[in-house]
């Protein structure tokens, strides 16, 4: 890589009102603000979103996938965890 | 026939078609791949608004006369689109003023536009003015980011505005049917977004730390006329070269 290489961003998408912002991809910008022009252009050119959350991606740090089996494997077993035991009103939606 | 509504909408046409196909150029030949798109992105608006404004030149033409057949089968003579929008792409530099300085008058334009009393115009002006108010913010960006950024960059954006500047005092100069078109209420009165235009340049060149051009500089036109600089003959022989020799081509 040379270093004449503009910095990568992670970029994060709200495809509608009232859901969350999910990571779509990454690129490369300058600063924030071609971050979030480049996104504009790369990632919502089909009507992929309505806001836009970047990243640079030296700031996000990630487990390490060699600690899988520590971190992950015990929740294997664990099916009282997940809130299938319940009935949820048809009114609730985006869940 | 109102020949001055239709040379109106041609000139509407042409402009977007042809800095549309001169950016188009850059596909696949971006800087970097994200700006690649981004380019590509804004000549696919030019090339939307200038069906647009050809559908409806076609519809006065008449005679059979399509958005095609005006795209594809007029010669340089025929096409009325200022000479800033021919001129070859150059470097990135030149390329993002030329476009600035077009997006500029453009916001402006259609922004009047948008209250013609020709509805067909008004309404495609208001379509096409959501796109160009984002062309304007990346050119600007571009502007001020070469502009105020190293000394090679600066360099590439003077040399740009010493190509380009003579090509912008045209956008402002009306030919007659565009004085026709001011004088039945639907085209735009030139003079007052001159005014918007110079300050808006005015206020990005500030921030780029770029020079306006002083004194009274010798201005170029005459391609609203239909007379062109020999580039224009070449996107033409490029563009339309299939509908030339296999006429009515489609795929």
């Amino acid at each position: 890589m040379s270093n004449t290489e503009w910095p990568l961003w992670e970029v994060f998408i709200r495809s509608k009102q009232g859901l969350d912002h999910k990571h779509v991809g990454s690129l490369h910008a300058a600063d924030a603000q071609m971050a979030i022009e480049n996104a504009r252009d790369v990632y919502t050119r089909r009507m992929e979103g309505v806001s836009i959350w970047v990243v640079e991606s030296q700031y996000v740090h990630a487990s390490n996938p060699a600690e899988a089996g520590a971190l992950y494997d015990p929740a294997n077993d664990k099916a009282y965890r997940h809130p299938t035991f319940y009935n949820l009103p048809d009114k609730v939606k985006h869940m | 026939m109102n020949s001055s509504l239709l040379n109106y909408t041609l000139q509407l046409a042409d402009n977007a078609l042809i800095i549309g196909h001169r950016n188009s150029e850059w596909c696949g030949h971006g800087p970097i791949l994200e700006q690649d798109i981004a380019i590509s992105n804004i000549a696919l608006d030019y090339i939307g608004q200038a069906r647009n404004f050809y559908q409806y030149a076609a519809k006065l033409t008449g005679n059979g006369a399509t958005e095609d057949s005006l795209a594809y089968l007029r010669d340089a003579i025929d096409y009325k689109n200022c000479l800033l929008t021919e001129l070859p792409n150059g470097d990135w530099a030149q390329t993002t003023l030329r476009q600035f300085f077009f997006s500029t008058y453009q916001y402006f334009l259609y922004q009047q536009l948008q209250q013609s009393t020709d509805q067909q115009l008004a309404a495609i002006a208001e379509k096409a003015f959501k796109e160009v108010t984002y062309h304007l913010r990346w050119s600007s960006e571009w502007v001020i980011r070469l502009g105020d950024g190293t000394e090679e960059s600066r360099g590439r954006m003077l040399h740009a505005i010493d190509e380009l500047w003579s090509f912008t005092g045209e956008l402002f100069e009306g030919d007659s049917y565009e004085q026709q078109a001011v004088n039945d209420g639907y085209g735009v009165v030139l003079q007052d977004i001159r005014n918007s235009w110079m300050k808006k340049v005015a206020t990005v060149f500030e921030e780029a730390t770029l020079p306006i051009p002083a004194g009274n500089i010798w201005m170029q036109s005459c391609g609203k006329k239909g007379i062109h600089t020999e580039h224009l003959g070449f996107i033409l022989a490029e563009m339309q070269f299939l509908q030339r020799a296999y006429p009515g081509a489609e795929w």
